[in-house]
């Protein structure tokens, strides 16, 4: 397709600006202004609306596509949240507004909405407090791991390793090397679970904490985490809840009841947020009372007179970690989730998401490698360790579940297993559509058996097949201006 | 009941079946009794018509109501209804991070031409596919400034955003960064301050333009300092000023960064927005974030695809060149939506349409007696004025009489309590600008 | 698989070929296939001084980053700035023409820490052997 940019007829436009109507004609000193137009495509507004119509079309979405991929959480997105995100009253509200004198007055609403979300947060994770600021799930953890190195600076504790499991997503590492610690990875054992003879193995005084998810990217809930917590309080080490996995465990297991003292909630994946084909996100932080202090600012408070108000007056806080408030409009579709479905439906989301996952494993591992063969939770793993052997790699088996207008699994991780296959169904796929992959994931295997050639050419439905990503990263042409090759 | 639970209990039995077992509880056996939730104590579910009309309530009880002539680097720009509607794309906003190139080829495509789009607005060789937010963007673009020179001191200029500044020092209070603040003069950058504080050990001159007072500079000189002893300069923008206003790559300036908000994003009460990165072809793998990269597949057809992943977080893990993982892609696709819809002249007519405005505000403001005009250096939309009395009274005074008067610097500069910025951006009329000036000559009356 | 005789070898696949006090640093076939298609190669600078297996440089792939070790200690005299633009020289000519630099040896005496192309082929035999953990048991 082409892009906006070669559409380009000079003298159209695509938007009717207001005539001016001061009589002011300013002028600027010319040095301080640029010597040509940002080259901006001329079209006309049915040139764009074609233009990205005819783009959309080209992707999958769970509006249209089931998206089994495990660790993300692709749930369906309620359509009333995004026109409760719409309503005026938010979104034409300016984030400066509580900071005016007396302001808080002005946005009484919006502060509600964020004084239920953290208490709701705070009650489905077990956490006394939570921010809403972080604007992402890394975020979030880059946000947790300064608030405990503000707990152990305040300990006078000397402190710097992050433990972390060889089966994280890479985020966990990264944040906490983002925020001045080492890593110690710790491998998992045969069961999937980490390896707790190697995880004493490395602990020591100077470790500040440990990241990980539970259930695990295993899919795995590791039954040992009472252990694991005792083990790292036993060296003034804070326990870090990465909530990539929440979606198996609520209202059966709150990390704040297992030892956890910080969490982050990916709103995108367990509250059902849209993904936005990569963002925005939002990745609230829970703590236990004794990090409560260390939060950022500001924090949303009730007053006696049941008013709500923003305290920016707290000393030991780490500071700021966003501009304003968090992803508002984003916090808002998660609020309107929670009071639609109430405790009994967060609950039956756990259940059920984890039955579709344990069908699906079932269903499958007479043609696939189960990595762990046992119960899992809200996810399965598979490796294509016996259709690596005919020449079919997981990459090919993606490729070709694309072509039955199925999103792929996650591939390739966790790294912990060979040709990973990882899959979360989420409880909003019905019977009939894990039954659909069901099939195409068999028919897969079938084919890997008898024709493993015809692999190569997968997907052949899509508008391009297999792109060259050598040349990409070695081209490096990212921008139709300066085109490189 | 649980509207986006599709399994009945018949479902459920035969799943069981399958599976082998003859509860949902027995899935959950690996979740001791020691597990269990002390408390789970959440409030009855309600309906979708319950929910709305709770969050009407809650939406009434905001005040969007009043004239806004409030900034501070978020405005009150209009957003082209076609801008949502192409957004309320389900194929666009319910999709998921482009990581399957085959199957996501709009996100990918659209993606591109937002990067060549911030390219073309800045002047710089290469974008990002977005950060969260333009403050989160200017702490990763110091960050990359000190993997690139290999050192770490900061010097920041006075006329930063102080939330940009205040959120810089949270993150880097533990990793050893020395800071150095400028005062500014005039308005504009201490060119003998901050050059006297430039030197071999310099990682990056961090200025923004036009700075949070509204007042434009010309950094140049700025850039041959920094440059001629090995640092770089930072400089965050106000995306729709760059319709008129030098680039900051006619400046030579390496980094540049800002919030996206003002194209074309409502203001959401603080996000979501989206953060922009541009840089020079040369720093590409110190940039953080995703790249897309434009390619061919098999069979020779152009294509796009996330490139130099090897970067990122996924595949680098604590060597990477940030934490980040999810952006805010869907922002920035509409922020490409509204670059394209006004287009070469209409972004140009935009910028110019804010700058008069606000002119002709500071001629009706500087009417009022009592109320000086800092007029000593030039600005876009914003400018900031002297009261006679404390601002933040003013513009608490100014509420019932229907307008958000502006900003009280005395929120973050004290001793400027006095002071008040104020905002004028292209949806403000004449007779609102006439009505704001009566209102306050009577509120200092 | 394509060892040189003469070369010497690291566990971690990296050669070095040393001709009068000078080393020829690159790596072996198995890395490169390892790596996939060759990127981009991060140059180190001439004249920085390097000690043996210490990371000399990285290079990436599409999919994945690698550092690369520095088999002996010494000054780095010449880099191959051909990989600047054609990364890819590695994967067609990793023993010979997609060397990556040249350093100026300050101790002989490491050459007993590494491993001769016999002992080499016999590491990557018994890794063939032991595999990578899988998960298949």
């Amino acid at each position: 397709m082409k892009l906006i940019f070669e559409q380009n007829v000079p003298g159209r436009q695509g938007f009717k600006l207001p005539e001016s109507d001061v009589p002011v004609n300013a002028s600027l000193d010319s040095k301080y202004l640029r010597q040509d137009a940002a080259r901006f495509p001329e079209v006309s507004e049915l040139d764009v609306v074609r233009h990205f119509t005819r783009l959309s079309r080209l992707n999958f979405s769970l509006d249209a596509n089931i998206y089994p991929l495990g660790s993300c959480t692709m749930k369906y997105n309620p359509k009333f949240t995004e026109k409760a995100a719409g309503m005026p009253g938010f979104a034409d509200l300016h984030p400066l507004l509580p900071q005016l004198k007396g302001g808080e007055r002005y946005v009484q609403g919006a502060l509600e909405v964020l004084y239920d979300t953290e208490r709701w947060l705070g009650e489905i994770t077990g956490m006394k407090a939570f921010t809403l600021q972080p604007l992402a799930g890394a975020h979030g953890e880059l946000t947790g791991i300064m608030l405990m190195a503000a707990y152990h600076k305040a300990r006078g504790n000397n402190k710097k390793y992050i433990i972390i499991p060889d089966s994280a997503h890479g985020t966990n590492p990264a944040s906490a090397a983002v925020a001045g610690y080492q890593i110690i990875s710790v491998p998992s054992d045969k069961k999937g679970g980490m390896d707790i003879a190697k995880l004493k193995a490395v602990l020591t005084d100077e470790v500040a904490g440990l990241m990980m998810t539970c259930p695990d990217t295993h899919g795995v809930f590791n039954s040992s985490i009472s252990e694991i917590s005792r083990l790292i309080h036993a060296v003034d080490g804070l326990m870090y809840y990465d909530g990539a996995n929440l979606n198996a465990t609520l209202g059966r297991c709150r990390p704040g009841d297992v030892g956890f003292d910080l969490v982050h909630l990916n709103l995108h994946k367990t509250f059902a947020t849209p993904h936005g084909g990569g963002g925005p996100g939002s990745g609230p932080v829970g703590v236990t009372a004794r990090l409560e202090k260390f939060l950022p600012v500001s924090r949303v408070v009730k007053r006696a007179d049941g008013s709500f108000a923003l305290d920016y007056d707290r000393p030991d806080s780490i500071g700021y970690i966003a501009s304003f408030y968090g992803n508002f409009g984003i916090i808002l579709r998660a609020y309107a989730y929670m009071l639609l479905l109430g405790g009994d439906g967060l609950k039956a989301t756990s259940d059920h998401a984890v039955l579709n996952a344990n069908y699906l494993m079932h269903r499958l591992k007479k043609n696939y490698q189960v990595a762990f063969d046992r119960i899992c939770m809200h996810e399965c793993l598979f490796s294509a360790s016996r259709q690596t052997a005919l020449g079919v790699h997981a990459i090919d088996i993606a490729k070709c579940l694309i072509d039955q207008g199925i999103h792929p699994p996650t591939v390739y991780f966790p790294l912990t297993v060979k040709e990973a296959i990882m899959v979360e169904p989420t409880e909003t796929e019905s019977r009939e559509t894990l039954d659909l992959f069901v099939d195409a994931m068999i028919e897969a295997d079938a084919l890997a058996r008898t024709n493993p050639a015809a692999f190569h050419d997968f997907p052949r439905t899509m508008p391009i097949s297999r792109p060259d990503e050598t040349k990409a990263a070695r081209e490096m042409n990212v921008n139709f201006f300066a085109p490189t090759a | 009941m649980n509207p986006y639970i599709a399994n009945t209990e018949q479902d459920v039995r035969a799943m069981l079946g399958v599976i082998g077992v003859d509860s949902i509880d027995a899935l959950f056996a690996d979740i001791k009794p020691e597990h269990a939730p002390q408390s789970f104590d959440l409030p009855a579910g309600l309906s979708e018509f319950e929910v709305m009309e709770r969050l009407r309530r809650l939406a009434a009880s905001n005040t969007t109501v009043l004239v806004p002539f409030i900034g501070g680097g978020y405005y009150d720009h209009y957003v082209p209804a076609a801008c949502g509607a192409i957004m309320s794309r389900g194929e666009f906003y319910t999709a998921y991070t482009p990581y399957q190139p085959e199957c996501s080829q709009g996100t990918l495509q659209a993606l591109f031409e937002y990067q060549s789009g911030i390219c073309t607005l800045t002047g710089m060789e290469v974008s990002n596919a977005s950060l969260y937010d333009g403050g989160t963007a200017l702490y990763e673009a110091m960050m990359m400034a000190i993997r690139v020179t290999g050192r770490k001191k900061i010097i920041m200029d006075g006329g930063v955003s102080p939330i940009y500044r205040k959120l810089i020092r949270s993150y880097t209070h533990n990793l050893h960064i020395e800071f150095m603040e400028t005062p500014i003069v005039h308005g504009q950058t201490d060119r003998a301050a901050m050059f006297s504080l430039i030197g071999n050990d310099t990682a990056a001159v961090i200025v923004q333009n036009p700075n949070f007072f509204g007042v434009i500079d010309d950094h140049a000189d700025v850039v041959a300092q920094a440059h001629a002893a090995g640092a770089l300069v930072i400089a965050s923008v106000y995306p729709v000023a760059l319709g008129l206003l030098k680039t900051p790559a006619e400046m030579g300036v390496d980094i540049v960064t800002g919030d996206g908000q003002s194209l074309g994003l409502p203001l959401n009460f603080g996000g979501p927005y989206f953060g922009f990165m541009a840089t020079r072809k040369a720093y590409i793998r110190q940039m953080p974030g995703r790249i897309i990269g434009e390619t061919v597949d098999a069979q020779g057809r152009r294509c796009f695809v996330n490139t130099l992943q090897a970067r990122e977080q996924h595949i680098r893990r604590e060597k990477a060149t940030s934490n980040i993982c999810t952006n805010a892609a869907v922002c920035a696709i509409q922020a490409s939506v509204f670059m394209s819809l006004l287009g070469k002249q209409g972004f140009r007519r935009l910028a110019t349409l804010n700058l008069d405005k606000a002119e002709f505000a500071r001629q009706v403001l500087q009417k009022i007696p009592g109320v000086e005009v800092k007029r000593s250096s030039p600005t876009f939309n914003e400018f900031v004025v002297r009261l006679p009395s404390d601002a933040a009274d003013v513009v608490e005074a100014m509420i019932p009489r229907g307008f958000a008067a502006g900003f009280p610097l005395g929120r973050y500069y004290p001793g400027l309590e006095n002071y008040l910025l104020v905002a004028v951006t292209e949806k403000r009329t004449k007779a609102e600008i006439e009505a704001y000036g009566v209102a306050l000559a009577e509120v200092l009356g | 698989m394509d060892i040189v005789e003469h070369y010497l070898y690291t566990k971690e696949h990296e050669w070095i070929n040393i001709e009068d006090g000078v080393g020829t640093v690159g790596i072996t076939e198995y890395a490169q296939g390892a790596l996939g298609d060759i990127t981009f190669v991060d140059l180190p600078h001439t004249d920085s001084e390097v000690e043996q297996f210490e990371q000399l440089t990285s290079v990436e792939s599409v999919k994945s980053a690698s550092d690369i070790f520095c088999p002996m200690s010494g000054r780095i005299i010449d880099v191959n700035d051909k990989l600047s633009d054609d990364p890819g020289l590695i994967n067609r000519s990793c023993s010979d023409k997609g060397w990556i630099a040249r350093i100026e040896i300050a101790d002989m005496d490491e050459s007993s820490n590494l491993l001769t192309a016999e002992e080499y082929s016999s590491y990557l035999e018994s890794l063939d052997r032991n595999g990578v953990v899988d998960t298949d048991e």
